[in-house]
């Protein structure tokens, strides 16, 4: 292949891909308010509400207020958005790596940096715009992304150790940890242990995604929407999107670590395309349960925390759950 | 480094999502920690006293029934219960147990209100909803009772308007027990989820010494241990026929933080002790006439003639309401001031503040249940003038609001435009 073709290809696909996260992330965000308000006794938007929503904020006036850094005001949601999409680019999203141009490329660790762009755009939003409420918001979402981290790299940490002492080579690479299930390798206080991560991981979704329990950054009833109050019209919507394709980044994040089982191999000698159909067909319903048990379960079950109570709940309680999944699992390589 | 604490300050409102009506909060703030406090009211501007020195008592009685959103039954009863005094009317036994039934009814659907509004304010929407749909059913009974959802006028002077029949009267005790059936699942809900409590335990303290100083009332006061209800020390309608013990907190904890979970425990309960109220109010619901002064016009007659001052309280589910009346003889009062349960429970925002986070201001502001279209009044300074902004100095007319809110607007296109021209 000629780097010409490649450059094309590569396009082509990013620009692809960047749909498909937008779609099936607003789609996920859709699902998970249906489901929201089925569980608290109400009907609910349509479906494809949040895709009325981005439509029409890109039909609305884009204000800026006065006070703000314009410059950064204007370029960290595009920050945001190229974040999120570069984060797809590194995550196996059920069957269609099968055509990715970047499979096998990037590991783990690239992945926890390009996933905090987003948060640390809206950060750079939030203290350029100037607002009080919006600085408030960013110092909140510094602390939350800080203290989600840790939880999250022990759980990616211990999951490619396990991979490392089976053997396997790369271990860091999310390729590799979709090829070799922790399920497969690990035997019974393994499994616990896998499970502990797991919910770990589950209680971690929320945080990235700046949901209830831990919506503290944006906080309606305190801060009026945070980090995000001075944003409108198309900025906003970009962020939206970002927010769109880092659900869809995370799902194969968490696909990747604790179900990467395809659909197709259910079945033998499929040709590609029906089973690259398949695949993502399961790809889908699996980024669903995994939004549903994350976000929807939980933002329907539990009121907003303050900030220092998530410092707490992600170092004290999370991270030490984490722990002790990973001791689990290195107690699991002994026996 | 200087040791000196930077502080920045900030504004909440008048319009901002923790608030329903306008108010404004400021603070001194240091990080996330409230250092200093303060609030400032007098953003919802209502005339109403105004009005109704312009009218006779009889229309008044529908205009307080409209200074809140939501208590119809909290206004009316107080000035009725000030001008029943003035020209000694006395209302008949029957009259009594049915303002005490829809007064009841009334703080059920208050409280669950609040419940919901303060779940919002958490954050918790899914409880927001379970305590609004428990609302609707008191609602819809209200509905059946008096005729209306929210403004019931069932209130008149000398009595009620509307009897009980049988039908409601079946009514009124399936909707008992739908909320003895439910009162378990909202108490568990909101006195026993850890996130909940999380939030809540601790937040926003009052003292009892602090409550008794700032005069602090209803559920607010009862909270920090104040055991006072209009209802229990001074028995007016039903009340001392069916008597009353102020909720305390410490019945259900065992002991009185004057916290904002306390407030809740509060609320809560006396859900349940309305319940209790209700059933025995229905059981000895006595016969005979509804109203001492059924002929409007008879009673305006009389009301005309009647010369003198009095207040008329009511424990309203936010606190006391009171309504001081002074007739003289003529169609309208000569004085009519109203005081709000909220005008008491403001000033307790302060200490309830300072020392607390950011995030805890929503709940805090709202734990005291505030009603500020009930406590914000013009004010109309005789022969003051009104800082030029009127023609005729004291009173703005239709004419001046049209002129000062198209002025406005100018302004507003003026700026927006210079704005537009910076963006660009």
């Amino acid at each position: 292949m000629s780097t010409t073709t490649w450059i094309l290809l590569a396009i082509a696909w990013v620009i692809g891909l960047s749909l498909y996260g937008v779609i099936l992330g607003l789609i996920l965000s859709g699902v998970d308010r249906v489901l929201v308000a089925r569980m608290q006794g109400r009907i609910g938007p349509p479906l494809v509400q949040p895709f009325y929503d981005v439509a029409k904020l890109f039909r609305k006036q884009d204000c800026m207020p006065s006070g703000a850094t314009a410059l950064v005001f204007r370029f960290a949601p595009v920050v945001a958005l190229a974040g999120a999409v570069t984060a797809l680019l590194f995550v196996p999203l059920g069957g269609l790596e099968r055509a990715a141009l970047f499979l096998g490329r990037g590991d783990g660790i690239l992945l926890l940096y390009l996933l905090l762009l987003p948060g640390l755009a809206m950060v750079v939003g939030g203290f350029a715009s100037g607002s009080p409420y919006a600085s408030i918001g960013a110092q909140r979402e510094m602390l939350s992304m800080v203290s989600y981290e840790l939880p999250l790299a022990c759980t990616i940490l211990t999951l490619a150790w396990r991979l490392a002492r089976a053997g396997v080579t790369a271990p860091f690479s999310l390729w590799t940890l979709a090829d070799h299930p922790v399920w497969a390798e690990a035997g019974p206080l393994g499994w616990a242990g896998a499970a502990l991560l797991l919910g770990v991981m589950l209680l971690v979704l929320p945080g990235e995604l700046g949901r209830i329990p831990f919506d503290a950054p944006e906080a309606e009833t305190e801060l009026a929407g945070g980090l995000l109050i001075e944003y409108s019209g198309r900025s906003l919507a970009l962020f939206e999107l970002a927010q769109a394709v880092k659900t869809v980044a995370l799902s194969g994040l968490m696909c990747a670590l604790f179900a990467p089982w395809r659909l197709s191999s259910a079945w033998s000698e499929l040709p590609m395309p029906v089973a690259t159909v398949f695949d993502t067909l399961g790809f889908i319903v699996k980024s669903g349960l995994f939004m549903f048990a994350g976000v929807s379960l939980v933002r329907a079950a539990v009121a907003r925390l303050r900030i220092d109570d998530i410092v707490r709940v992600y170092w004290k309680h999370l991270g030490l759950a984490a722990l002790a999944g990973s001791l689990l699992l290195i107690v699991d390589t002994w026996i | 480094m200087s040791e000196k604490e930077i502080t920045f300050s900030t504004t909440i409102g008048p319009t901002h999502p923790a608030f329903k009506e306008p108010i404004q909060l400021s603070f001194e703030l240091h990080g996330e920690e409230i250092v200093a406090a303060d609030f400032v009211p007098g953003q919802a501007h209502r005339g109403v006293e105004w009005m109704g020195m312009r009218r006779n008592p009889v229309q008044i009685l529908y205009l307080a029934e409209r200074i809140c959103g939501i208590c119809g039954v909290t206004h009316a009863m107080s000035f009725a219960r000030a001008v029943e005094q003035i020209a000694g009317i006395e209302v008949p036994r029957r009259a009594h147990y049915l303002r005490s039934i829809a007064c009841e009814w009334e703080r059920i659907h208050s409280h669950l209100l609040w419940a919901g509004v303060a779940a919002h304010e958490l954050g918790f929407d899914s409880l927001f909803y379970v305590a609004w749909q428990a609302r609707e059913k008191v609602l819809d009974l209200m509905e059946d009772f008096t005729g209306s959802r929210v403004h019931y006028s069932t209130i008149a002077i000398g009595g009620v308007r509307r009897d009980l029949d049988d039908r409601v009267r079946k009514a009124m005790d399936e909707t008992l027990a739908f909320y003895e059936s439910v009162f378990e699942q909202l108490r568990r809900a909101f006195l026993e989820d850890d996130t909940v409590r999380l939030r809540c335990v601790g937040t926003g303290v009052l003292t009892a010494k602090e409550a008794l100083e700032l005069c602090a009332v209803g559920p607010t006061a009862r909270a920090s241990g104040i055991p006072w209800d209009v209802r229990q020390d001074h028995p007016y309608a039903a009340y001392a026929e069916v008597p009353v013990k102020a909720v305390l907190p410490d019945a259900y904890t065992g002991e009185t933080h004057g916290d904002v979970y306390d407030r809740i425990v509060v609320r809560v309960f006396e859900i349940l002790q309305s319940v209790q109220l209700l059933h025995q109010l229905l059981d000895q619901l006595p016969e005979g006439p509804i109203n001492a002064c059924p002929k409007p016009v008879a009673l305006l007659m009389r009301l005309k003639k009647a010369t003198g001052e009095a207040v008329g309280m009511h424990e309203a589910p936010r606190g006391e309401v009171s309504h001081y009346v002074r007739l003289a003889a003529a169609e309208a009062p000569l004085s009519w001031k109203v005081k709000a349960s909220s005008y008491s429970n403001y000033m307790s925002w302060v200490p309830m503040l300072v020392g607390e986070q950011v995030a805890d201001i929503p709940i805090i502001a709202a734990s005291i249940d505030p009603c500020i279209s009930c406590t914000d009044r013009v004010l109309v300074r005789k022969g003051g003038g009104s800082g030029g902004a009127s023609s005729s100095g004291q009173v703005l007319t239709k004419a001046d609001l049209t002129r000062l809110s198209v002025a406005k607007t100018r302004r507003l296109q003026a700026s927006a435009a210079a704005r537009a021209e910076v963006v660009r």
